[in-house]
Parts: structure tokens; sequence; C-alpha cells
């Protein structure tokens, strides 16, 4: 079951910039690539837990703004000779309008 | 009897499905209804209409022969206001009432116009139809002209415009052309070409209002206050499905008209086609899914069995001079390759996005010959594996065994050019290397090939290689990245030498492998513009690291720390109470003394950022670089106001020196220490700059350090005045941001270019004084307090953007 819900125009996010949602079980940050595709992923490198949302966005990934390990936006994959992952949450744009699915979020976080 | 279809909009969707229907032998006897005052005709070259490159004679696509000779009754400057599905009839404006036994839907779509205040003044329309054109050829020389939206419609109509030789500025609300179909590279080239027509064009530009007088139009005012003035304002900022009359007669609609595979609507006697539809969850912009939907329709009619299917679509610019060519998904990331190719000299981009083995996505500007050959291989999904290597070059290097970089290289003639900046051919670098010049330096050195912009190094390369075979081991190149091959010295000198003021043009000019860059070289890059081009350069936020970017450095927990200047060190009571008062309110954990003698306030979370700064702004405090690659701060000894062996006012100059110099960007932070006498109390020669007052006046010594490495700064110069020393110090400065390379502290850079070098460019006074002035230009845009901007400007970004946390707890 899927449950989009309109979060934000798409403006409200920079290119190649992010922005936090809070959620009950912590930040999910929502990035907007260079192309204006968006991706949300959980706010917390699996390196020291570093604030992606405050990293660099280049291509379809982040650095991270602690010790700079590189992460996929699409698959949340840690990228280089790091490794890890980062959970990744439907995310997409329409209209203008960044839509999340809630309903996947809830889910994700409960299990 | 045969039976009637009415059809409502005589546009390039009913058309095309008018035509394949008579020649299917249809037995319909159909009645075309259309608002505008004319038949159907080729809409999309009502471009080169404008431009002045064909007539509207030449794109009537059916004349009224052809509606004679088909039986078509013509209802043309007619509208159709009302259909009554039940009794099987529409009404026209007119008041009549006709009965059709099939409807066919072809109204196509509205212009969108942005519900600005003052969109409704005379000299503000859209770019739609033949009246609209007529309007804007009327426009012609001498006038000016404002077009709103920056993608296909509107540059089309900006060319047209500029092309009759009017004066057209394009604003557009994204931070490229064209952004929807064009990377970013290939959104700099047609900007460029735009701007070499005489076009203005103004990017992330945000229209507030439309100004008018006399209820004409007479200016367009953005969001910075920047006035347009105009005499006609063209929105081509995006159409909108036509579907008002297919709603109030009851047909499921959602964008557009619902229709199914065969274009039938929710309605089994109404079918719809053209830009009005929605199938599958799709609307269409352009006309070749369209004409794919008039076959099916035209089938359906017939009582064939025919299905619409979605295909890829490809777009391209009709502006003349503007090579342009997209297709498909063009997006870079994961599990995609990226095949990228340049030739500044030529102004062609190209790039593929390969998805496991499959090309999925083209980007070209400038040559679009093999367009057709890649678009191919997009929609066949054909298997490139065995033609990888060479896929980018085209169709011509396909075939056959793949050409060897190395054997094409053996092959080039002796005459063949390599250096292009310099003129130097393959026999030139040939003599060399039988000269002993057997690696790229001194080639570099005694032919200047690969001395200038440095594109060709990889070719030199490999005529050395070609040449000495065994004997030549390729130079691992100290790039500054994966996404160059070039070295950060010669970026800053191709930057400088090129005028390339922008990133999309260093990204194109030095042939960037990337499409957006990484987090390594975009802000090197980000600095080396801004140092350049203070003026024409916009610095870039994004490519800054986080302390930058938001002013204030991050910890290892997420949150921030927040140090407010202190000039020169001083501070007072007030400043001191404000700083505590702070500290409580926003439950700061930590307040530390910091290394340069200010005060930082730890653990400040990133959403209390601007309210913390807002109260410390009111307090009188400004910070915003304390973090930076800039001037940090200025560490003082308390000098002649209250020491017995100070010479010269030592805080009074560090409080000069850190108010002309915050602000300044610089390859790496920069730390000064100013001294009373040689005791040094302030440290002063290990900072980047240190200042040490004597009786005689001030000796201005650099390069010191006390971090990873610690190091005692050089006299550099020893002057009589303080006025002298600020200026020295600014142009040393300047120097250093001029030349160093990014991350190197001023000692390392020093050991690179020379202690002599540095003097002899500071005593020269010219030189000196233009160095000021260069400084002094930059420190017009950069010198401000950076907190008060956030807290005004974008005080919202550090909040977040939604809470979900009750809906997520449900
Ligand atoms: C200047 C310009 C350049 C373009 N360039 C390109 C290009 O290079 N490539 C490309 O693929 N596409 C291009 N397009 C888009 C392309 O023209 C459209 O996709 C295509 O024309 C849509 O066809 P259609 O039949 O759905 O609608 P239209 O061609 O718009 O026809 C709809 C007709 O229906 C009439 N109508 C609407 N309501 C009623 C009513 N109630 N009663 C009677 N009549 C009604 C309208 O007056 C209109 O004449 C361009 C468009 C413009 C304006
Ligand atoms: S450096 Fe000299 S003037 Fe400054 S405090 Fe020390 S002794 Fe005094
Ligand atoms: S010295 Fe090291 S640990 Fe201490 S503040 Fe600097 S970077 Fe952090
Ligand atoms: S916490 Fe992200 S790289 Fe260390």
């Amino acid at each position: 079951m899927s449950d989009w819900i309109d979060i934000a125009p798409l403006e409200a996010i920079q290119p190649r910039g992010a922005r936090l949602i809070k959620t009950a079980h912590g930040c999910v940050a929502v990035f907007r690539t260079a192309e204006d595709e968006v991706y949300a992923l959980d706010n917390a490198c699996p390196h020291k837990q570093g604030p992606l949302a405050e990293g660099i966005v280049h291509g379809k990934a982040v650095t991270c703004p602690l010790h700079n390990w590189v992460i996929s936006l699409e698959t949340g994959m840690v990228q280089g000779a790091d490794e890890g992952q980062v959970s990744t949450y439907p995310a997409r744009v329409e209209d203008g309008r960044i839509l999340l699915d809630v309903a996947f979020i809830r889910s994700r976080s409960a299990a | 009897m045969s039976k009637k279809l009415i059809v409502i909009g005589a546009g390039m969707a009913s058309g095309r499905a008018l035509e394949h229907l008579f020649d299917e032998g249809a037995d319909y006897d159909v009645t075309l209804f259309n608002a505008e005052p004319r038949g159907n005709y080729n809409r999309i070259m009502l471009s080169p209409v404008l431009s002045g490159e064909k007539t509207y004679a030449e794109i009537v696509t059916h004349d009224a022969d052809w509606y004679a000779a088909n039986g078509v009754t013509c209802r043309f400057g007619e509208k159709i206001t009302a259909i009554d599905r039940a009794a099987k009839t529409v009404t026209a404006d007119n008041g009549d009432v006709l009965a059709y036994d099939k409807l066919m839907f072809g109204t196509g779509s509205n212009p969108f116009i942005i519900p600005l205040p003052g969109h409704d003044l005379d000299g503000v329309i859209a770019y739609r139809d033949l009246e609209d054109t007529e309007l804007m050829m009327s426009m012609g020389a001498d006038n000016k002209v404002v077009v709103i939206g920056g993608g296909l419609l509107g540059l089309e109509a900006a060319a047209g415009m500029a092309a009759r030789g009017a004066d057209v500025t394009v604003v557009h609300i994204m931070g490229h052309l064209m952004e929807r179909q064009l990377d970013e590279a290939a959104g700099y080239l047609l900007r460029k070409a735009l701007v070499d027509k005489g076009i203005t064009v103004k990017c992330s530009a945000n229209s507030k209002e439309i100004l008018g007088e006399n209820g004409k139009v007479r200016a367009l005012l953005l969001d910075d206050g920047t006035e347009l003035p105009c005499d006609l304002l063209v929105m081509a900022v995006g159409i909108r499905p036509n579907i008002a009359l297919g709603q109030e007669a009851g047909l499921a609609v959602g964008r557009g008209i619902h229709v199914d595979d065969q274009m039938i609507t929710s309605d089994p006697d109404i079918v719809a086609v053209g830009e009005c539809v929605e199938h599958d969850g799709a609307v269409f912009g352009l006309v070749a899914p369209l004409y794919d939907q008039a076959k099916v329709v035209a089938q359906t009619l017939m009582g064939n069995e025919a299905q619409f299917v979605q295909k890829e679509i490809s777009t391209k610019l009709k502006v003349t001079g503007c090579d342009l060519f997209s297709a498909g998904d063009f997006a870079d990331g994961d599990g995609r390759e990226d095949i990228v190719f340049r030739d500044p000299a030529r102004g062609v981009y190209r790039r593929l996005v390969i998805e496991n083995n499959v090309v999925i996505g083209a980007v070209m500007y400038g040559d679009t010959a093999d367009s057709n050959w890649f678009f191919g291989l997009i929609k066949d999904k054909t298997d490139i594996a065995e033609m990888r290597d060479t896929l980018i070059f085209g169709p011509a290097y396909q075939g056959g065994t793949p050409m060897d970089p190395l054997a094409a290289v053996a092959a080039l003639p002796r005459d063949a050019e390599i250096c292009g900046c310099n003129g130097i051919c393959k026999g030139q670098i040939e003599d060399a290397i039988a000269a002993g010049h057997t690696d790229l330096g001194a080639i570099k050195a005694t032919t200047k090939a690969s001395a200038s912009c440095g594109t060709c190094t990889g070719l030199v390369e490999q005529v050395l290689a070609v040449t000495l075979g065994d004997d030549f081991v390729m130079p691992a190149a100290q790039s500054v990245c994966g996404c160059t091959d070039m070295t950060h010295e010669d970026l800053r000198r191709m930057i400088k030498s090129q005028k390339l003021t922008s990133m999309q043009a260093v990204f194109q000019e030095c042939g960037w492998k990337t499409s957006c860059g990484c987090h390594v070289c975009r802000p090197a890059l980000n600095f080396y513009l801004l140092a350049d081009w203070p003026i024409e350069y916009q610095d870039d936020p994004q490519s800054r690291f986080i302390n930058e970017r938001k002013h204030a450095n991050i910890q290892k927990d997420g949150t921030f720390s927040v140090v407010p200047r202190m000039w020169g060190g001083i501070t007072t009571p007030d400043e001191l109470r404000a700083i505590a008062d702070a500290a409580d309110k926003y439950m700061v954990p930590t307040v530390k003394v910091t290394g340069g003698q200010r005060i930082d306030l730890l653990g400040v979370k990133g959403e209390d950022l601007p309210a913390i700064w807002k109260d410390l702004n009111d307090a009188g405090m400004v910070s915003g670089y304390a973090y930076s690659k800039g001037l940090r701060t200025v560490k003082t000894c308390v000098g002649t106001d209250h020491c017995r062996f100070g010479t010269q006012d030592s805080t009074g100059l560090g409080i000069k020196l850190e108010k002309t110099l915050h602000g300044s960007w610089t390859p790496h932070k920069l730390k000064l220490g100013v001294s009373g006498c040689p005791r040094n109390c302030a440290e002063a020669t290990c900072k980047d700059i240190g200042i040490v007052c004597v009786d005689s006046g001030y000796q201005v010594s650099i390069g010191g350090a006390a971090g990873m490495d610690v190091k005692e700064t050089e006299l550099l110069i020893q002057v009589p005045t303080e006025d002298e020393t600020i200026l020295v110090i600014k142009a040393v400065t300047q120097l250093y941001r001029e030349n160093a390379k990014y991350l190197d502290r001023i000692y390392k850079w020093l050991a690179k270019v020379g202690m002599d070098w540095v003097k002899d460019q500071i005593e020269d006074l010219d030189n000196r004084q233009a160095l000021v002035d260069r400084f002094e230009l930059s420190q017009s845009v950069y010198r401000h307090d950076p907190w008060a901007r956030h807290v005004d400007e974008q005080a919202e970004t550090y909040q977040p953007l939604a809470n979900l946390s009750m809906e997520a707890a449900e």
C-alpha cells in the first residue's frame, strides 16, 4: 500500500540541496539533485551517523559532511571502498510538488 | 447512410487522425469545428514563421481543396460550447445543435499564464497560435521583449524575436535553460549560443510582478528588485490540457481527458486525441506521440484493433545555430554509467547514459548529426556492449574492429595538429622527442604543446607513448579529482586565460567527465571562480562545505558551534552578557574560549541557528566566517594601551585588519596575529600572516603555521606606517587568493612560488596597488554579515520541511 502525501513545492529545496522531514523515528533527509529528482533517505551516515542533509550533493550522490563518505541517493549504498547502506524511501515530484510515501516510512520505521 | 463524426478542434492531432481515417476509406460524414478562424496547420512551424524563415501559407497542412475532396464540413472560427451525451448532440457558440454518432476531442492545450499581478495587461501574451505569432512579428526592431520561460517554446519565441531585431531578455526560474531536456552542461552551451545572438538570459530569476502604464505592459519586476523594461511580455511557462468542455460533459478527466489504449474516453462514443488527453497517467506536449495516437484513433473509428503505446520521445530546438538534441532519461546515478564527450574547440557536447549495456538517455549539443542513430539505440534498447569504447563517436566509428586510440594516434600524419592553442603539430613533438625531450614536462617546455589549456595533454602523452614505445611510462596525473585530468594549476590558468566565469563554462571548456562535479572539485572551482571573477561569478553555496554553507561549524553529533566576531579580540561587558543570555536561552552545553581569542558556543541545534544569530546580531555582534576558508580571526596582544613594552597600538591594528579582511574568501583558512613588540605575546610568528610591531614600524611576515605542521613565518617586508602595513597585507592576501591552489595554506603556496617572487610582487608599488584594488573590488561583494543575510532571507531553510512525527505514530 502506498500513501503518497504532498510535502512541499520542489522549490523549497535548493537544487543540489536537502531539507529534513521530522518523523517519530528520526529525521529523513529529502534531497534534490541538479536534475530535479528528489530522494528521501535516513539522515544518518552509516559511518558515524553524520547528518547527510548537510553534505554536498553531486550527480545522484551525497558526500557526508563529517568524514566524506559518499552515499548513493538512489540505493543508499555507500560508494567506493567504504561499506554500509542507508534506508531509502519512495519520493517523487509531481506537478512541481514533492510527494513522499508515508506508509512506507511508517512501515520501515516500525520494522 | 454514413455516420456523423463531429471533430472539436482542428489541430495537429485531429488533422493527422482525419488523414488516416480517409486513407482507410472511412465512410464518415465529418464536421470539423475550430475555435481558431482557420483550418489545420503545422503549429510547430510557427517558430520558423516568427523568425522569418517560413510564411504562414507554407505551414498549412490541409487546404480547402482537401476538405472538399473528403467531404469535410468546415466550421472554422466556431467553438463548441456544450455536449449532451444522452441526446448525442453538440452545441456551437452560435446556438446550433448538431447530432453525432461519434465525437472526437482534439482541443489541445491552453497555455498557462502565471497569475502574477499585471498578467492581464495589454501586451502580455502566450505563444500558442497564429494570432500570438503575428502580434510578436509586429513588434520587430527597436522593441524590448521579455520572455518568461527558458523552455523549448520560450527560447524559440526569444530567438524568433531576436532575429526580427527586438531586444530580448529571457527570464528563467531554474538554474539552467531547458532543464527538463538538458543537463547543466548542455544548458550552458545553449545559453552561450543565445547570448551570442544578442539575447540576454537570466536564470534563477523569479518574476514578481508585471508593471503597467495606462493598461499596457511597461516592465517585469523580479524578486530581487530588478526591473526589465518591455513593450511585450511573452509567457511561455507551460501548457494545460484543454479539458473544460469534456469535464462539463461529464467525461472522466484527470490532468487530461482520460482515454484507454484505443483512445476511447469514458463514453464509448467519444474519442480524444492529442494534448487534451491523459493516457495511463501521462499527458503529452510534443507531436510524435500525438501522431501515434492519431493512427490509433483512426483505426478505432474504423472498428479495427489498434493500441496506443507510449514510447521514448526526443526533443530538438528549432533555433537556427543551436543544434540541440535530448532524449530519454539523462540523469546520472548508481548503476548507470555516463559517457561524456566534450570538444571545447568546436563547442560540442555529448552525453550518453547507459544502464545494463543499454543506452537510456542522450543529450547532444553542437553536433547532432548522429542523434537519430542514438535515438534508435534508445528506442530499440540495443545492447551496446560490443561498441561501448567507441560508442560516443557515433555510427561512423562502428563496425569492423574498434579503433585502438594509440593506433589512431600512430596513424596521424606529421602535420596533424595536436595542440590547438599553440598550433603544434605531431611532427614537432616527434622532433622534440628525438632531441631527447622524453617526458611531458620537457615537451611542454620545448614545444609549448599542452602548455596552455592543457586539454591536449592526453594526446601529447600518446604521441610520446607511440614514439618511445616501452620506454615511456604514462605519468600518474595529479589531477584535481576523478572528474578531470587537469591539475589545479592548469585549471586556474584556464579560468583566467579563457575568461571562464561559471562552473558550467569550466566543465565544458576543460572537458569535465561528470555532469556536475563532485565534493572535491566543486568547492575548489567555486573558490577559483569567485577569486578571479568576483563580479561576474555568482557564489554557489551548494558547492561549499557545510561550515561555509551554514556559517556554523558542524560538530561530530551534527550540532553546530557559533562564534560571534570580537574584532581584534576585544569585547565588552554588554557583549559578554548577550553571549551569556544566548547560551542560556538556547541551552548551549559548552562555552569555550578558542585558540583565536574568541568565545565559542558549542552544541547549538541546526534549527536554532537563525534565532541565536538574530539575538547576537541584535546585541551588535556579527559573524559568519569563523569556520571558513577565509579570514578567521586576528589575534592581538594588548600593545601600547596597557603593556609597558608596547611600541605600537597592536590591538588597534588588529581591529582594523579584521574589519577590512573579514568576509574575504581564501584558498584555505587565514589567521593573523599582531604583537606589540618582539616579545610576541600574540604568537604572531606562527600565523599565516604575522605582524610584529617594532620601534621603527611594522614587520610583516608570512607563511607561519601551528596546525599539522608547525612553521615560523618568514619576513616579507618592513614598513614604517600602519596604513602601509594594511595595504601590504591586503596585497599579499590577494596575491595568495589569485595564485594558490585550493586548500594550500600560505606556507605551502610559498614553498611552491618562493619568497623572492612574492617579495617582488609586493615591492613593485604599481603591482601592489593593483592587487589592493582587486582585493577591494572583491570585498565590495563579499564583506557583509552572512548571519544577518541568512536570518533575513533564508531562515526558513534551517527548519524541517515537514513534521510527520504525528503521522508516523498513528
Ligand atoms: C510555437 C510552438 C512550437 C512548437 N514546437 C514543437 C516542436 O518543435 N516539436 C513538437 O513536437 N511540438 C512542438 N509544439 C507542440 C505542438 O504544437 C503540440 O503538441 C500540438 O500542436 C498539439 O496538437 P493538438 O492537436 O493536440 O492541439 P492543437 O494543435 O493545439 O489544436 C487544438 C485546436 O483545438 C481548438 N479548440 C480548442 N477548444 C475548442 C472548442 N471548444 N471548439 C472548437 N475548437 C477548439 C484550438 O483552437 C486549437 O486550434 C510547439 C507548439 C507551439 C505553440
Ligand atoms: S608583545 Fe610586547 S607589547 Fe604585546 S603584550 Fe607582549 S610584551 Fe606587550
Ligand atoms: S585539533 Fe583536532 S580535535 Fe581539536 S578541534 Fe581541531 S580538529 Fe578537532
Ligand atoms: S559520519 Fe559520515 S563519513 Fe563519518
